[in-house]
């Protein structure tokens, strides 16, 4: 039950995470589709309401929800925002995945050519 | 948005601690000037070792008590016997006659509190398979618990205050049990939990008080804000706080 959680980072920007994802995913539906509430939310992830709503303003401070006076909250209908939030969700990933190879000593040229091998395998 | 603090402010927030002095045994004060002022919508836990006020707070507030000084409003008025229609309290130990069925004990709880919910309480129980006529002794000590939490979240009051509720159970009951506090989330209403089983309970709380000894608050503030700040979980500072208090 509930969501995972790492108790070091803010639950708030756990959840933004993670709704993000399903956003971009188009795991709650197509742009302009009613997003669940908050109170689903929270029962859901088992976190508190007032994490979920600070959670959900990261997310409409980035432009990827909108409210809709009082009928809740919607993906956004702006396609153009969409793309680029997922361009740079997917640039991110690979940053970061760049990194961990950099630790291991792993240059361009040696990780291009692993690359070929795995997509061959 | 309003924050819970620990210091006497507004008085027409939900709980309005005011310089509340409690001690058992002269000379040695469970509770020495506690203020707090809790505003409505938030879950707050109030969290510390054993033996730092944590239980003697909320039989104050609920009355169990009687300060020997100070004041305690709840919803801007001085606690009354009328209070207690306002607050749920859910104790340490289940007070509940053994021999009761959880039926007669949910017309108990319906003749008792206008605010009862017994729908609700019904279908907690329902997912909980607890049997509406089994006797409660012949529930497990787990089980009986997971019923007296349920009575008390049944209500639709103002001020819950839920003493230990997920100390003795198994970890599926305490996330069924927490899953219970965030379902009946109620933004007119706040929730005060005492634990010292942090880990637990972190992404059910707003907000956070570390109580030390004599009911003083060594940190409090918005769980999350301090997890930003400080890279760490509410339990590894719990940790930190408390083992440097100890060697003070």
């Amino acid at each position: 039950m509930g969501w995972q959680f790492n108790s070091k980072e803010p639950v708030f920007l756990q959840i933004a995470d993670r709704l993000r994802l399903g956003i971009l995913r188009g795991d709650y539906g197509s742009p302009d589709t009613q997003f669940p509430t908050v109170r689903a939310l929270a029962e859901a992830s088992g976190a508190n309401p007032n994490t979920v709503q600070r959670a959900l303003a990261v997310l409409e401070e980035e432009g990827l929800l909108c409210t809709k006076g009082t009928v809740g909250r919607f993906v956004t209908d702006n396609t153009q925002t969409l793309q680029t939030a997922a361009e740079s969700a997917r640039r991110e990933a690979v940053r970061k995945w760049l990194a961990e190879a950099k630790e291991l000593g792993i240059s361009a040229k040696t990780l291009i050519q692993y690359i070929q091998e795995e997509e061959t395998t | 948005m309003n924050y819970a603090v620990f210091e006497a402010g507004l008085p027409d927030a939900t709980l309005s601690c005011r310089d509340l002095c409690k001690s058992y045994q002269k000379g040695s004060p469970v509770l020495q000037n506690f203020n707090c002022t809790l505003p409505a919508g938030k879950i707050v836990g109030l969290l510390g070792p054993n033996g730092c006020g944590k239980s003697t707070l909320m039989k104050l507030i609920c009355g169990l008590l009687t300060p020997d000084s100070g004041e305690i409003l709840i919803c801007g008025q001085p606690r009354t016997e009328k209070s207690n229609a306002l607050i749920s309290y859910l104790p340490e130990r289940t007070y509940f006659d053994a021999y009761m069925k959880v039926c007669s004990l949910l017309d108990y709880f319906c003749d008792f509190y206008a605010d009862f919910d017994r729908a609700l309480a019904e279908r907690l129980l329902a997912d909980l398979n607890v049997p509406l006529n089994a006797k409660l002794r012949a529930l497990s000590k787990g089980t009986k618990e997971k019923v007296q939490l349920v009575m008390v979240m049944a209500r639709r009051a103002k001020l819950y205050l839920l003493d230990e509720p997920i100390a003795g159970v198994d970890p599926a009951a305490r996330d069924y049990i927490l899953h219970t506090i965030i379902g009946n989330y109620n933004p007119e209403a706040t929730v005060v939990i005492t634990t010292h089983l942090i880990h637990d309970i972190e992404p059910v709380l707003d907000e956070f008080a570390f109580m030390g000894r004599g009911g003083e608050i060594l940190l409090s503030g918005v769980a999350d804000d301090v997890r930003a700040e400080r890279g760490k979980s509410l339990d590894e500072l719990f940790r930190e706080v408390f083992a440097c208090s100890a060697n003070s």
